[in-house]
């Protein structure tokens, strides 16, 4: 979903940003597998990173906020887990595996975390980029029921082209089942008045990395 | 369900250990771990994780994957123009071209910071941020006011952390809303002429990669100059 909680720029009303004193890497050992268990399950390629965030985007709003960070992370991959039938309501609630499963064709393996660099989301375009840096352009007024990477805050709203950032998978379409559909990636550059109106911050400019369907020339 | 006792055992352990959990999850944290142990065993009984493997993966960001790596490559970027340009044309690359430094994937960007510009990043929608060279997230940046309130009022957020910035300088605020993740190469403090790359590496703090502080400087201090 597109315009839910997540969706979190220029709310107001969360208060003042605390720092912790040395903040551990993980708080508990619980947060560590879940988030062992994220990266394991990426390589599978039983979904896509934004099949994984949509899932969190699904939480109800009271839900998403109310939850830590890595409770997301968990129930999120719960979500997943059960809508691909890789494991069933009943074997949660019992910790146990019930039904018979085609075992996957990979496994992240222990030696596989010599590496853990992030994978390529580069694609090989369908054509040329149609903006180039300098131009300006202004974000369309979308609101999809369903999964997209253009924030609120941004939308609607003339900027310029600052960098071109290569061909991506498109999160518009991969989340919602419809293949990597692959577009051209820039960086929008906005100045702050025209975000937040004349009270805003004084030298504030704000850039988004905006796919191309976002965008139309001005 | 988390019992009286597991409550006050946790109170206990949380106090003594001076740090606290957000959103009063501490009285549901026995639940929290008892799903998060279900799911573990049935996904391992099906053949979908190895639990070896995750411990190998938890232990790579207790260790190898932290801000570390990002501090080696702001260190050399002041030290070696060269490398400093290297790094701004392509970051992925001139990372890995650090034997010292954990392998990077691609969309790796460098942003300086100028006596002009401030950097500093976020990600409004979710939680994106460099782990190659900075490991894993600090809370509060994963946290809603931050979240909020970075791409709104940055020089707000930026005294929350100590940081004041002349008027005329220009906060620029990169929202990190595809799979580009972005690190700051802070300004180089006065006073280090001569310094090696382990002792500039030093003044690299974690919070000056993501722009929400400034380097230490050779006297300690953090403050803006």
């Amino acid at each position: 979903m597109s315009n839910t909680i997540h969706d979190m720029g220029g709310m107001h009303g969360f208060g003042p940003v605390k720092e912790e004193a040395n903040e551990p890497v993980f708080h508990t050992k619980w947060e560590s597998r879940v988030y062992a268990m994220n990266r394991a399950m990426g390589p599978l390629r039983l979904w896509t990173i934004d099949e994984g965030r949509a899932a969190q985007e699904a939480l109800h709003p009271a839900v998403y906020t109310n939850a830590s960070y890595y409770q997301r992370w968990l129930l999120g991959l719960e979500a997943r887990a059960l809508q691909h039938g890789l494991v069933t309501k009943e074997e949660l609630a019992s910790g146990k595996a019930i039904e018979a499963n085609d075992r996957p064709n990979r496994i992240f393996k222990a030696e596989d975390a010599a590496g853990l660099t992030r994978s390529s989301f580069d694609r090989d375009p369908q054509g040329e980029p149609v903006f180039k840096a300098g131009d300006r352009v202004r974000t369309l007024n979308i609101n999809p029921p369903g999964h997209t990477r253009l924030p609120r805050y941004a939308r609607d709203k003339i900027g310029e082209v600052e960098a071109v950032r290569g061909c991506h998978v498109f999160p518009d379409s991969v989340a919602n089942g419809k293949g990597d559909d692959p577009q051209w990636l820039y960086t929008v550059v906005f100045d702050g008045q025209t975000l937040w109106g004349p009270d805003a911050e004084p030298g504030l400019k704000v850039s988004i990395e905006a796919f191309e369907p976002y965008i139309e020339a001005v | 369900m988390a019992t009286e006792e597991d409550r006050g055992h946790d109170h206990s352990h949380e106090h003594a250990h001076g740090h606290s959990h957000e959103h009063g999850e501490m009285s549901e944290l026995s639940d929290t771990q008892l799903r998060v142990r279900s799911l573990e065993t049935v996904l391992a009984e099906k053949g979908y994780v190895d639990s070896a493997a995750l411990d190998a993966i938890v232990e790579a960001y207790e260790t190898r994957i932290g801000p570390q790596n990002g501090q080696r490559v702001i260190a050399r970027a002041w030290a070696d123009p060269g490398f400093r340009a290297a790094l701004l044309e392509d970051a992925s690359v001139a990372v890995n071209t650090m034997g010292n430094v954990s392998a990077v994937g691609s969309h790796l960007i460098a942003v300086e910071n100028t006596a002009e510009r401030h950097n500093m990043v976020v990600c409004t929608l979710c939680s994106c941020y460099p782990w190659e060279v900075l490991g894993l997230p600090p809370t509060w940046y994963k946290s809603a006011p931050y979240r909020s309130r970075a791409v709104l009022e940055p020089r707000a957020v930026l005294s929350e952390f100590g940081v004041i910035l002349p008027d005329e300088t220009e906060v620029r605020v990169w929202d990190s809303t595809a799979e580009t993740r972005y690190i700051v190469i802070p300004e180089r403090p006065e006073g280090t002429d001569g310094w090696s790359e382990e002792q500039l590496a030093e003044l690299v703090t974690r919070n000056s990669m993501i722009g929400t502080g400034l380097a230490q400087r050779p006297d300690g201090k953090t403050e803006a100059s």
